[in-house]
Order: C-alpha cells, then structure tokens, then sequence
C-alpha cells in the first residue's frame, strides 16, 4: 500500500490488516511509555486547507507517538485553497521533504490529484476530501464496531452485523468511506436520509434505504447506529431545501431517548463528531451508556498510527 | 497570388475520384487536363475531399484571456483540423456584446487570414442574462453578426428569452442556446449519477440541459422565431428536439465531438481535462447523441473548442475550468465513431461539418459543393493515416485536450481557403510549399 | 543442499538443560517471567516455562510467559517491505522488578535482541534482562552474548538457519539451508 485515499481501493484483507494493525497500536497506547521509535526519522505533513483540528490532532498524535517530525500546514484560506496552490504546496512540501502527506481538503478528489500528479514521491493519507472520502474515519468506525460486536460476526471481519447510517448520506464523506468499507468487511449497510439527502443512484449502491428512523427501527436488527452530523447551513436556508427545518429532521431522525430505547439491548451508539446535540442526536442517546462515541476519538489514535506505520515504516515502493 | 493546384485523383465526398483543378480562389475544373501551366500538382490517391470545415462553436479567447488562445493561434488549430471558418463565442473578456468588440474579433481574423473567423454576439450585456445586448447594431456591424448566445451562460430568464427569439427576427437572426437550468446545476461538477454519487462530486442533472430546450422550443413554437441548441448531450434532449421538429418548430441542434466519444466515467481519478460543460454523460447517452447525428435530428457538430492554460486544469476537479480543446481532433472523433462504424457516410459528414454549419450560421461561400465555379474552400482527409493525440503536439496555445493517448483513424492533411494552403501535413509532399 | 543439525530429541535435551540453567543462575524460579520474541521464540518461551514448572512446582508457567512483538524497533524496517506486527502479551503483574529471560530461536547478528531490549525498556523496568536461544549462529554485529545457548552452530553468512517447531511447523528440528541447494532437492 502506498497511499490510502479511498476505502473503496481496500481489500478485505488490506482492511482487515490495518484492522489487526490498530489492534496492536492500541495496546501500546495503554502502556505508560506509549511513544514508539517506528517512525523515527520520517518526516509526515498535516496539509489542512480545510479546518479540522480534532482530524488534524489525532493525526498528530499518531505520527508523534510513532516518533515521525510532524510539520503543521494549514492552508486555509480562499486564495490558498484553489487550483494551482495545491500543485505548488506539493512541490514546496517535497523540497522540503516529507515521507507522507496527510492532507484535509474541501474539494473532493484532491488526494488522489495530489498522489497521482507526479509533484511528490511520499505516500498520501486522505484525511477527508470534500464529500468523497474520510477512508481513516471508516477504519476506525469499524475498529470500533469490532471491539464492541466482534463475537456476535461470524468472522474476523463484520459479517452477520447490521450497521445503520442516519443523516446526509448525499454530503458525506464519512458515509461514503464506511458504506464500501462495511461492505467489504462483510456487514450490512442500511441508509436512513430523506430522499433529497440521497445521491441520485444509491439504488446501485450495496445498501438498503429507509426514510425514516422509526421505519428503520421496525424493518432492521441494527447492531450500530452512526448518527451522522448534519451541517444546518447548508440544509433548509438559502433555498436549499433538502428538508423543510431543523425541528422536522429531528422527528423523522433525530435519535431521542424513546428511539434508543427500540433499539436492541446489545447495539452501539456512534457519532463521528461534533455533534448537534437535539438535532441528530439528544443528550439522553448521546451520554448512554451505550454510546461509543469518546472510545471512537481514541480509536482513532490508534487506527492512524496503524495507517502511518503500514504505509511509511517500509522501503519506499517504487 | 497563390500558384494554381491541381490535386489529381481524389476521392470527393468518399465516393468517385476526380481532380481538383484549384485557380484564382475558385475549383476551375474537375480535370487535369484543364490544368493551368505552372500549376502545382499533387497526388491525392487515397485522399478524401470535403468542402471545407466550418465550426459552428469555437472559443477563441481573444481579447481577454491571451494566455489561452488568441484568434491567430485558435484559427492555425482550427486550419491543422480542416476548418475553414469558425464561429467565436461571444464570452470574451470585453464580452462580445457591442458592435465595437464583434468588428475587432472580425478584423482580427481577417488580418490572420488562415480561417474566417465570424463572431457570435452576446444576447444579454455582459453575459449576465438582466438586459439585450444591442443585437442589431451587431448585426449591421461589419461583422454582419447574425448568431447570437450568451454560451457559458444559459439564457434562463424566460422572458428574456422570448424576447430575444423575437427581435432577432428583425434581420433574421438566431438565438443559440446553451441550455442549462442555472438553479438546478449550482456548483455543479459533472454529470448527476452514479459515478458522481460514488466520486462525491455535486452533479449536474440531465434535466436541467433538457427543461431548457423543452422551454424553448415552446417558447419558439410561441413566437414563431427559430432556435438552436448549442452542445445537446443527453438522450431526452436528442428525444425533445425531435419532437419538436416533428411539430414544424424551427429548431436545429448541435453536438460536439467530446459528447459522442467520451463518458461520465472519465472523471474517476479527478484529470480536469475530463471536466467540460455540459458535463460528460453516461454512455446510453452517448449512444442517444450519436443515434440523433445518424438520424438527422441533430444538425451540426461543433468543436466547442474551449482553451484554458495549464493552471486552470491541473488543480482540484472543482477549482479547475469547465472546457476542453478540440478544433484538431474532431474529423478524427467523427470518423472513429460514425464513418469507421458505418453509420455515416463522408457525404453526410461533409454536411454536418460544413453544410449545414454554414448555412445555420449564414457564412457566406462555405459549405458549398465541390463543384465548378465554387470557391476553394477544401479539407483533404487521409482517411488510413492513423495517429495518437498528444496534448502538447497542438497549434493551440492550450493543451487541455481530452484525448491524449487516444488513436485518431485518419488525418487532415490539408486545408484550403479559397485556393490558399492554410494548413498541410508535413507527410502531404507538394501542397507545403 | 539442506542439513539436519538438531533432532527433536536434541533440542529437548537442550531445553531442559537451558531450563535447568535458568534456575541454576537465578537460585530457583522466583522472579522469573519468560519472553519470547514471536514467531518461534514465543513456544520455545512456553517449552522453558514447562520444563521450569516441572522442576519448581511453585512456577506458575502460564503467568510467567509473554511475547515482546520487536517490529517496531528494528532497524531495518525501512529496508524492507513493512512488516506485520507481532503480538505482545505480557504477564498479568508486568515485568517491573522480574528477572526477563528473552527467548528466541536463532542468535545471529544481535539486532533482534537490540530491538528487544528497546522494547522491553517501554514496557517496564525488569531488574534484569538475559537472554536464551536454541542456536547461536554467530556473526553477531553488535556487542552482545546469550547467557544460554542450546547449541552453537558454525555457519558460513551466505547459509541460512531454518528452525522448526511442532506448534507451527509441524515437527521439531533445525536445518542449514545452503545457498547452492538450488532446485535440485
């Protein structure tokens, strides 16, 4: 593996071993010495021309506790952010040197653009892409899923798990990147969204769909429920339209008490955060005991290293 | 005063060979032995003879974006690609919008010499679809403008639009239309299905090409006046102009060599030289585009040769310009799609490419026979000359062409502009020099 | 050509005596916690604890045996094409103040017992830290001695020393590969 743009390039075997991979750097970060020397000597860039800074610091830690010199670059900004800047931020960025490139980005494609254009020689981790793919955020919604289901699959993988996800499918990168990775791991995918916030050719996606989460609630045995953020801004103002206000969403999706109390005894509650609290999700569903939604962030420690460490730790491929 | 030429041996139109006896600007006769002394002759064995191209829709970016085109580079591309005339958009940088910028477009062309260049005038100033452009000083400008579009931009406001269709017909002009709903493709990226769903890209839904051209040919059917489609791309709006034609409406349509090669499925890896307006379309689109071509219900095709330097195509998809090149690969895409396939004869290229052209655009002394008595305007097609497209190998100055690799079946190996070479191949002994 | 240098009887014979002189330097089992390197040196680890259980029925084996996966410490990851990571499992009580015997199969240049040592330094502070191996090949590039060898085993650097244990491989025995074998069996 050179980069890691899109869960729909991983193997059920690649995903598995970055999977098994996490496991391992999971358990050296309960130790009281957790910084690793794996990665001393690489150089890993965070290129942030979008603001993340909770994607931004896991990665951080990631490549810090593998020892890596992490270089911040946040190139946020109008100017910045567009066209040829990408092209003459890679070639900067590999003046310089760096082994691996994290990069954030609102344009969807521009992982792949900066991996595949010939301007660097690292490797590239795709940390969100505009509403493509957020491939590390699926891993470690499935690391997480696995820690807490693992025995109830019939596999090392997820086979025999439902997973159901609620919200802005159509905008979502988060959504994008678990569909083919559940998938992969042999779960079952269902969509809860209203239609407007459905892309136009789900029907050929691997998925079932509901419109609402009370219709899910009765058609499906959901194992995990990933709440999905939705961006207010953008949904029902400006002519938009995707739904007609804040208070109908919540009604036909929001998770409340009597919601989660449906849901089956064992099933885990996710989130891939910042939450609207009392818009997808109420305080009752978000604080139980159920919700998995802290362990997710430190998840994701430990799955970035894995990705860091798989990628970088080897010869450079040619 | 150019030598006279007399090309021995051709094919015209694909069908029986003749000579091509080329003085004074005009074809003199059809035989050799009426050739002149001292006229230079050439073999053309195993050549194909088209009146000469005309394209209907072609950007030259002059005055404004220099570093992309200008009329002297964009009408050398055109020459190397078999045109003879070419129709400039008016979404220039002053817009073409006055009698003053259509005269200096027209002039420039004139100066170059190498096509005719005619310019389209703006139907709203600025292009920004609130008020008419004063289209009839254009068209009583020396640049005698009888298209007019606002291409990039969609005449959306209806009103405006009926308008327009009604007091073009003042000098009998012609509203062309680049149909997209502007509401419906905000920040559109590419065609709205499942490669976009899958590459998160905000798609541009056929529909909103395809309520346009409904509403306008209503809206032509209303007011009596004619409309043309500019680059149609989807099976319903090949559907929708047919039955519009079915109802007598005046309506003819384009299309565009990229719209009958390439899909949607380009755009998987993010290369912006894929990204064009309107977007590459599924491929049972693709196949509907072709079959309209095939069957008359679209009337011309044209290059919409749309330059953009390098920095504005190898950035993010979304932050790159919509547009691709195309003035010297489209014979190459038409014969490799149509002629090579059997469904369409030189003949009926020779009309899509020239005839037809010319006479929707009122060009004067193109798109005639390759008879006595007409002028020499000529496109000489090596049909077995096989070649690979290199983006970088173009008489463009920009480079952004979509089919880079892609092998082209047959080669334009001359170009003649009433009896002058504008254009020929280097392998065409004879015609250079 | 390929060569067997151990049988199953000689390398039990040498685990027991390696087992024996484990207690012999330690004055008994007290304070003992067995690591093995993975892959092979993990059962080898499991072999010594039993033999040491059998003679100090004190010695409670299964909680005195772990692994130290040393992946990420080695030195030569960027030579090669990244490596899985091994599992780590450590005694219950950790290895704070214990005796660490390290146990792998084949003792060749040191840079795995380096790798070792820098692993167990992040997991705790043992008092010390010896190490067993079943075959010492020589070679070493590094300054550093077992404190118990199964067998010493004069090699030529171009030969490869192949150990095969019963719980991975099928079958206990060590073997030279030599680099002219080549297809001829």
């Amino acid at each position: 593996m050179k980069h890691l743009l899109s869960t729909a390039d991983l193997t059920r075997d690649e995903a598995l071993h970055i999977l098994d991979t996490a496991q391992e750097m999971a358990k050296t970060q309960e130790r009281e010495v957790r910084k690793l020397p794996t990665l001393r000597g690489k150089t890993v860039v965070n290129l942030f021309f979008e603001d993340s800074t909770r994607t931004r610091i896991s990665f951080e830690v990631a490549a810090k506790r593998l020892s890596a010199d992490v270089i911040n670059f946040s190139a946020k900004g109008s100017s910045v952010s567009k066209g040829e800047s990408l092209k003459d931020t890679a070639l900067t960025l590999e003046a310089m040197g760096s082994d691996g490139i994290v990069i954030r980005h609102s344009a969807s494609g521009a992982a792949e653009r900066l991996a595949t254009s010939g301007w660097i020689q690292g490797s590239v981790v795709n940390a969100g892409d505009g509403t493509h793919q957020h491939p590390t955020q699926a891993l470690l919604d499935a690391f997480t899923i696995r820690r807490h289901l693992g025995e109830r699959s019939d596999s090392t993988g997820l086979d025999g798990l439902t997973v159901t996800l609620v919200g802005d499918i159509l905008h979502s990168r988060v959504a994008r990147s678990n569909i083919h990775l559940l998938t992969t791991l042999g779960a079952s995918v269902v969509l809860v969204a209203p239609p407007t916030l459905l892309p136009i050719g789900v029907e050929t996606w691997p998925v079932r769909v509901a419109h609402t989460l009370d219709e899910a609630l009765d058609a499906f045995d959901i194992d995990a429920l990933m709440m999905l953020r939705i961006q207010l801004e953008r949904m029902s103002g400006g002519g938009a339209a995707f739904f007609p206000s804040p208070a109908e969403y919540s009604r036909l999706l929001g998770l409340d008490a009597a919601r989660l109390a449906r849901l089956p005894s064992h099933a885990i509650i996710m989130h891939p955060g910042p939450m609207n609290r009392g818009l997808e999700i109420s305080a009752e569903a978000a604080d139980s005991p159920r919700s998995v939604i802290v362990e997710q962030v430190s998840n994701g420690v430990a799955v970035r290293m894995a990705v860091l460490y798989l990628l970088l730790a080897g010869e450079a491929e040619l | 005063m150019t030598k006279p030429i007399v090309i021995t041996g051709v094919s015209l139109y694909g069908e029986e060979a003749a000579d091509i006896v080329i003085a004074k600007g005009e074809i003199a006769s059809l035989s050799a032995a009426d050739a002149p002394s001292g006229a230079v002759i050439v073999d053309g064995s195993g050549l194909v003879a088209l009146p000469g191209l005309v394209d209907p829709h072609t950007h030259l970016r002059e005055p404004g974006r220099e570093d992309a085109e200008t009329i002297e580079t964009g009408s050398r591309s055109a020459a190397a690609g078999g045109y003879v005339a070419v129709h400039a958009m008016a979404n220039t940088t002053p817009v073409a919008d006055t009698a003053g910028v259509v005269e200096q477009v027209w002039r420039r062309g004139r100066e170059v010499g190498l096509v005719d260049v005619f310019p389209l005038g703006a139907v709203t100033v600025g292009l920004k679809g609130e008020r008419l452009a004063e289209l009839g000083a254009m068209a009583q400008s020396d640049a005698h403008v009888r298209m007019f579009s606002d291409d990039g931009m969609c005449v959306s406001d209806p009103v405006l639009m009926r308008r327009a269709l009604e007091y073009v017909k003042t000098f009998d002009g012609i509203i062309a239309q680049h149909a997209q709903d502007p509401r419906l493709t905000e920040g559109s990226q590419m065609h709205e299905g499942a490669v976009s769903a899958s590459l998160g890209l905000a798609g541009w839904p056929a529909v909103a090409e395809e309520s346009i051209i409904a509403r306008d040919i209503l809206l032509a059917e209303h007011v009596g006046s004619r409309i043309h489609v500019l680059h149609l791309s989807t099976a319903r709006s090949v559907d929708i102009v047919r039955w519009g034609k079915s109802r007598g409406v005046k309506v003819t349509a384009e299309a565009t060599p990229h719209h009958i090669l390439l899909t949607d499925e380009s755009a998987r890896g993010y290369d912006a030289r894929f990204k064009v307006n309107p977007p590459l379309r599924p491929e049972s689109d693709v196949e509907a585009v072709r079959a309209g071509l095939v069957d008359g219900t679209i009337d011309v095709i044209g290059t919409d040769h749309a330059p953009h330097p390098d920095e504005d195509k190898d950035g993010e998809w979304a932050a790159s310009a919509f547009g691709m090149i195309g003035l010297e690969t489209s014979l190459g895409v038409v014969q490799k799609t149509l002629v090579d396939t059997g469904r369409l004869t030189w003949r009926d290229v020779a009309r899509l490419m020239s005839e037809a052209p010319a006479r929707l655009c009122q060009f004067e002394g193109h798109g005639r026979p390759l008879a006595v008595g007409e002028p020499a305007n000529i496109t000489l097609v090596d049909p077995k000359r096989a070649w690979v497209v290199d983006p970088r190998g173009t008489a463009s100055r920009s480079h952004n062409s979509p089919f880079g690799g892609i092998e082209m079946p047959g080669t334009v190996v001359g170009t003649i502009l009433r009896g002058a070479v504008t254009h020929a191949h280097p392998a065409f002994g004879g015609l250079g020099k | 050509m390929t060569g067997a240098v151990m049988d199953a009887p000689d390398m039990a014979r040498a685990l027991t005596r390696i087992a024996h002189e484990i207690l012999e330097r330690n004055g008994g089992a007290s304070g003992i916690v067995l690591l093995g390197i993975p892959t092979r040196g993990l059962p080898l680890a499991k072999r010594l604890a039993a033999r040491i259980a059998a003679v100090e029925p004190g010695f409670d084996a299964e909680a005195c045996t772990g692994a130290i996966d040393i992946t990420m410490y080695r030195d030569d990851l960027r030579r090669q094409p990244t490596r899985s990571i091994g599992e780590t499992t450590l005694p219950q009580a950790g290895i704070d103040d214990e005796v660490v015997v390290l146990v792998d199969d084949v003792f060749h240049t040191g840079r795995t017992v380096r790798a070792a040592l820098d692993a167990v330094k992040d997991v705790g502070r043992p008092r010390s830290v010896q190490l067993a191996v079943l075959v010492d090949r020589g070679h070493r590039e590094l300054p550093i001695r077992a404190d118990y060898v199964g067998k010493n085993l004069p090699t030529a650097q171009a030969e490869k020393v192949r150990v095969m244990l019963d719980e991975i491989d099928g079958e206990d025995a060590v073997v030279i590969e030599r680099p002219d074998a080549g297809g001829e069996g």
